[in-house]
């Protein structure tokens, strides 16, 4: 008898010993991750960034037994380049995910080498509903663009505001939160007066803005890039529209977290709809927000910055599943289905469509200890991307 | 109607102060100088800077943005601009490009790639009732220091000795040397004038046309409208240009907002078919 638990005690410790290898040599697990970082679209990348690297902070840098490694790229915005360096990272530094990709244009450039070369990339801030097409290895934890529309349109008809004009940048995003909005308003019951369309350099507003108050609706439903949102809201406030009796709704883009305070008072009450507010009362939320402002000169974490936090998570989850394979295929299912509480309130990713699903808040711009925030005061739970949803 | 038409003057001045420095270094100096546009970013970033981090008066900064701006023209025209002067036009394209570059690369670096906002002081903002007209405070302001910025700009060129100076260092600058001026020092002001007006217009822009390190290569295009729909020979021809191109955006903008962007190119196609050298020039319309 004791000869026998002693040799199972003997091959057990051999066992354990053979286990613990991998433990001990920590083979590392790269993961690419290419961002706009200068060019127009550089605060993206930063916040992006950001993100991912508290989440690291916060969690550390081993999981399953494996070390976690960044590899970052810049593609300043250009989809060639986007691909060119996904293209790099995969067959020259042999990373096993990808992450980021700042617009719908950089992330479809990458699609056709995530089907050949079979590896998950998980989409941080693009937001267009025909990207996730294109790839059945894309993941992704931004947002389908019409997601925070949809309950604006909701929110706007149950309090009383039918006639809408509505406005949006005029590229991918803008018209598919158009649509998003313009359906769902029309199904409750709300009428489109006009649908103006800005082109994505424009200059001036004035011309939109003054055909919307000659238009009189009870709303303008606003839908543009955050940093170009920043100077429409202060000249939607300049010309009166506010007086006029013509209240503002829009997404979340408009208010951005990071140049909220830079707004000034004309801010205050924008009614927005939207999955993420740095004011989001949680303790994932409080501890994401302190460990960017420590890492980033008291920079304020925006929405851009909790999808590079979620992407990160989505990796490690997944990473934990598969007990530290690094099988494209096999990330991808485990991602599938996915379900935890991000700083933005609980998310899952939909087994089907790959693409998040998540609460929109409704909130309003609110003064708090001196600086500005968006105050969250309703809840739309588990939305869906409306266009790809409806089929 | 009216209210478009006087958005309309307003955008096309803002347009008319950013693009003239380009006209003025363009027409008068014949230097191709495609990174004026970072000259007007760099007097945006002194207004922010000033307005936000040291809480100066807006006032203040328009001011401040033409000086500053001014000097550092005045000191890169020294440096650099100056051994570029005899050079084929290719070059001072590649080398003023290049300088648009790296003044992107340095204040995405100093100062962060996100749009800068400021908060205009009270009386600006807002706008009243005039005969059935609505006019935005801020753009009759921008339409006042245009209006005054034109005038003092064309006596100086035409009334002035300095003006006529410069005439003729630009005409023969042998000659000119010979009948005693410095051309060179003449060349050095005019440059620094042209930056300040430059940084001049974006201060004046930052409020309405928005900041972000991408600024000199985001109006680039309209600058080169300007100058080219209005020619390089004086200062009416950018001047009138601007107007146009400023209420033919707006009331397009306004009226088929369909088309959108396209008009302002519609109306630049259409004048250099028809004047090829554009509104005002000395070889007219051939």
């Amino acid at each position: 008898m004791i000869s026998f638990s002693r040799r199972l005690l003997i091959a057990g410790a051999a066992l354990a010993t053979l286990a613990g290898v991998p433990a001990f040599a920590q083979e590392t697990v790269k993961i690419g991750v290419i961002l706009p970082m200068t060019g127009p679209f550089a605060s993206t990348g930063r916040q992006v960034e950001a993100g991912a690297r508290a989440y690291m902070a916060i969690n550390g840098d081993t999981v399953a037994g494996k070390k976690i490694e960044l590899v970052l790229r810049d593609d300043a915005g250009t989809a060639d380049q986007t691909r060119r360096i996904a293209q790099e990272l995969v067959v020259n530094d042999g990373v096993k995910m990808l992450v980021g990709f700042g617009l719908t244009p950089l992330a479809m450039g990458v699609a056709p080498v995530l089907n050949q070369a079979k590896i998950p990339a998980i989409i941080t801030s693009a937001t267009t509903s025909a990207i996730m097409k294109q790839s059945p290895y894309f993941v992704r934890t931004s947002m389908a663009g019409p997601q925070s529309a949809v309950p604006v349109a909701t929110w706007a008809v149950q309090n009383n505001l039918k006639r809408v004009v509505t406005l949006v940048t005029d590229y991918g995003p803008g018209i598919d939160i158009e649509k998003g909005f313009t359906d769902q308003f029309k199904k409750d019951g709300g009428t489109v007066v006009e649908a103006l369309r800005v082109p994505l350099q424009n200059p001036d507003f004035a011309p939109f803005l003054q055909r919307v108050r000659d238009a009189k609706p009870d709303a303008l439903f606003v839908f543009v890039p955050s940093g170009v949102g920043a100077i429409f809201m202060k000249q939607f406030v300049d010309r009166g529209l506010a007086d006029a009796g013509i209240k503002l709704i829009a997404t979340g883009d408009v208010t951005d977290d990071d140049l909220l305070n830079g707004m000034g008072p004309s801010a205050k009450g924008v009614i927005t709809g939207h999955f993420y507010s740095t004011d989001h009362d949680s303790p994932e939320n409080k501890a994401f927000v302190a460990e960017v402002r420590k890492a980033n000169k008291n920079m304020r974490p925006n929405f851009m910055s909790v999808g590079g936090y979620d992407a990160m998570h989505v990796a490690y989850a997944a990473l934990e599943k598969t007990g530290g394979d690094t099988d494209g295929t096999k990330l991808v299912d485990a991602m599938k289905g996915m379900e935890f509480v991000s700083p933005r309130g609980p998310i899952t990713i939909d087994p089907d469509t790959r693409d998040i699903v998540q609460d929109i808040y409704m909130r309003e711009v609110k003064e708090k200890n001196g600086e500005l925030y968006n105050v969250e005061f309703a809840t739309y739970p588990d939305i869906h991307d409306p266009n790809t949803a409806a089929k | 109607m009216l209210t478009i038409l006087f958005d309309g003057i307003a955008y096309g001045m803002l347009l008319f102060v950013l693009a003239c420095g380009l006209s003025v270094t363009l027409g008068l100096m014949n230097f191709v100088n495609l990174a004026h546009g970072a000259f007007a970013m760099a007097g945006g970033y002194v207004t922010v800077i000033m307005m936000n981090r040291y809480g100066i008066s807006f006032y203040w900064c328009l001011p401040a943005a033409f000086i500053v701006t001014a000097l550092a023209g005045a000191v890169l025209e020294r440096l650099l601009y100056r051994r570029l002067y005899s050079a084929s036009h290719l070059d001072q394209v590649l080398f003023s490009i290049g300088l648009v570059f790296m003044s992107i690369a340095a204040i995405d670096y100093f100062m962060g790639g996100q749009q800068q906002l400021i908060n205009l002081p009270p009386e600006l903002s807002g706008r009243f009732g005039f005969m059935g007209i609505d006019i935005g405070r801020y753009r009759l302001f921008i339409i006042v220091i245009c209006a005054v910025l034109t005038v003092a700009l064309q006596l100086a060129l035409t009334r002035t000795r300095f003006g006529s100076q410069l005439r003729a260092a630009v005409d023969d600058g042998r000659v000119a040397r010979g009948m005693g001026i410095n051309v060179s020092v003449i060349f050095a002001l005019t440059f620094a004038l042209g930056s300040g007006l430059a940084g001049l217009g974006g201060a004046l822009g930052t409020e309405l046309l928005g900041l972000d390190p991408n600024f000199p290569l985001k109006y680039l295009i309209y600058f080169m409208i300007v100058v080219t729909v209005g020619g390089t020979s004086s200062i009416t021809g950018p001047f009138i240009a601007a107007l146009l191109l400023g209420i033919a955006d707006v009331a397009g903008k306004y009226y088929v907002p369909q088309l959108g962007a396209f008009i302002i190119y519609a109306v630049m196609i259409l004048v250099l078919i028809l004047r090829p050298h554009g509104l005002f020039s000395r070889e007219g319309g051939r």
